[in-house]
């Protein structure tokens, strides 16, 4: 748990030192989980008016709308047609028609990035809900452990010295060298903080904004977000985002290491380079 | 020191298997999830009663946003049964639905039935809200109709009452044991809010075939089926496990939840 304390006597051997509390552990796999499923029900639920508009309502009389999916009849059959801020683009097998050439289906998203594969918004919402639930509640939890056993402070939390070794670190990473310690750099602390501070909260946000009922409590939330659209379309954004963490996330897993990488986020334990100079994490 | 311990082709290739391993995450593998009488499905429905009580714990008897005129910028898209066929309605509509009956039956003290003049001369509440689908788009429109609880108050729920269901003209479809007529439900929190009506009007007009005619229910806190169209009958009950599949509501029945504050 005390990575500091560890981390000078890491030095020498390239260690085992204990990196992540159970409570990190526990809370860093449920949200995986709960991401999946998150994403593949939201797809689904997306897909059911897979237009995304700016404002209060959804413009039938006006437009609206910035993003769009649908599909269009051309001599050659059905064609899918992405329209994303006035531009359209032929997405044909992808979003707006998918499936084969001989049972071409009109759906936003195609059906292997749906939860459940075909069209069913009920099962969407039902799974949409509980894995939100577990993942907020998992959020409070991580958060509240993370204050008291002082991951945030000591682990998460820049500081200056590593806001200072910023520019190495992007040289480093864009090298693809990778230095490991006990600590997080500098670049993992702000992508970690980015989606625990602002994707996570704004994802959870523009969620709820999206509930007639809670926009009842909560009407700050409509003015905050501008509107249940633009929250809906702001989610969405929020879902891009966070896939291409989790993509750069895995990809720096496997660049790193990923059995050590693993096992630290499995039982706790890192092992750090041999003879790792003391300021060469941050 | 530390190497570069990968080559940009190895990069590219372990993106490109993260790539296609999210692809296949969808597929089929958890379609079992849909099957409506599944045991995981039952847990996971579990989260929506929670969202319910915390939900009706945070909103109390908050008001639903109400906008500006200005804020009025379209019809009222119309959704689900536009124009019903039953024999019945079409007997009313033809006539104007001069002959029309709202019914209130089930658990009251007084049944009664209102013709659409009465329901007119009663208080009304006039409210712009937005009307928000389940299927993600929302539309502003100005209804006005008589409050649910100006009725309530002439009937008197008995105690025994704990929901309102309301009996629809539209038929969905006809299933194993005949038409599957609309229908819906309430407790009795939103049955009793400010902003529970009972609109025959709709953007200063007579509320139109399309959006419910003559009288649709407006709950404004909860999504777009649970304002049911081309109501005729409201009845007071303690439970509705028998009526309809059991579940409150033709949606319900299929799948979808009672609660749909969210």
């Amino acid at each position: 748990m005390a990575l500091a304390e560890e981390h000078h006597q890491a030095k020498s051997a390239g260690r085992l030192v204990y990196r992540q509390s159970v409570w990190t552990r526990a809370t860093h796999w449920i949200w995986a989980i709960s991401l999946f499923f998150l994403l593949l029900s939201g797809l689904q639920i997306f897909n059911a008016h897979s237009t995304l508009y700016i404002g209060q309502q959804s413009g039938f009389a006006f437009d609206n709308s910035v993003l769009s999916m649908g599909a269009v009849r051309t001599p050659e059959g059905l064609a899918g047609r992405t329209t994303v801020l006035g531009d359209q683009f032929d997405t044909t097998g992808v979003f707006g028609v998918s499936g084969t050439s001989e049972n071409p289906q009109v759906r936003g998203f195609p059906a292997a990035l749906t939860l459940p594969s075909y069209r069913d918004l009920a099962t969407g919402r039902v799974v949409h809900f509980f894995f939100a639930w577990m993942l907020v509640v998992t959020l409070l939890v991580w958060l509240i452990a993370s204050l008291v056993n002082g991951h945030l402070r000591r682990d998460l939390a820049p500081t200056g010295r590593d806001l200072a070794h910023l520019p190495r670190d992007v040289a480093d990473h864009a090298r693809l060298r990778f230095h490991h310690t006990g600590k997080y750099n500098v670049l993992q602390k702000l992508s970690y903080c980015i989606v625990f501070f602002v994707l996570f909260p704004l994802i959870v946000l523009t969620g709820l904004t999206m509930s007639p009922g809670m926009d009842a409590a909560w009407p700050w939330l409509l003015d905050v977000f501008g509107g249940r659209q633009t929250a809906r379309t702001i989610h969405f954004v929020a879902m891009m985002l966070l896939v291409a963490f989790f993509l750069v996330h895995i990809i720096m897993v496997f660049a790193a290491g990923p059995i050590n990488e693993l096992r630290s986020m499995i039982t706790g334990w890192y092992r750090t380079d041999p003879e790792t100079k003391r300021d060469s994490a941050s | 020191m530390s190497k570069a311990i990968l080559t940009r082709r190895r990069l590219l290739g372990i993106g490109a298997a993260g790539a296609s391993s999210l692809m296949l995450g969808g597929c089929d593998a958890f379609d079992f999830l849909g099957d409506r009488s599944g045991n995981v499905r039952d847990v996971l429905k579990k989260a929506n009663d929670v969202t319910y009580y915390v939900q009706r714990f945070l909103i109390g008897d908050a008001l639903a946003p109400e906008y500006a005129e200005s804020e009025v910028r379209q019809g009222q898209k119309p959704n689900g049964s536009t124009n019903p066929t039953s024999t019945e309605y079409l007997a009313l509509k033809a006539n104007d639905f001069a002959d029309y009956r709202l019914s209130v039956t089930g658990l009251v003290e007084t049944p009664k039935s209102y013709s659409l003049a009465e329901l007119r001369n009663m208080p009304s509440r006039t409210q712009i809200t937005r009307h928000d689908c389940v299927e993600g788009w929302s539309c502003i429109a100005k209804w006005t109709g008589t409050p649910l609880s100006v009725v309530l108050d002439e009937v008197k729920l008995k105690p025994a009452a704990r929901y309102l269901v309301f009996h629809c003209y539209d038929n969905m479809g006809s299933g194993a044991s005949g038409p599957n007529f609309y229908y819906e439900s309430c407790d009795l929190a939103d049955a009793r809010h400010p902003q529970t009506i009972l609109a025959y009007g709709l953007n200063n007009e007579t509320l139109p075939v399309p959006n419910g005619a003559p009288v649709r229910v407006r709950i404004e806190r909860q999504l777009g089926y649970k304002q049911p169209k081309y109501i005729h009958t409201i009845e007071a009950v303690s439970g509705f496990a028998a009526i309809g599949k059991g579940k409150g509501g033709y949606w319900e029945d299929r799948g979808y939840e009672w609660y749909a504050g969210i």
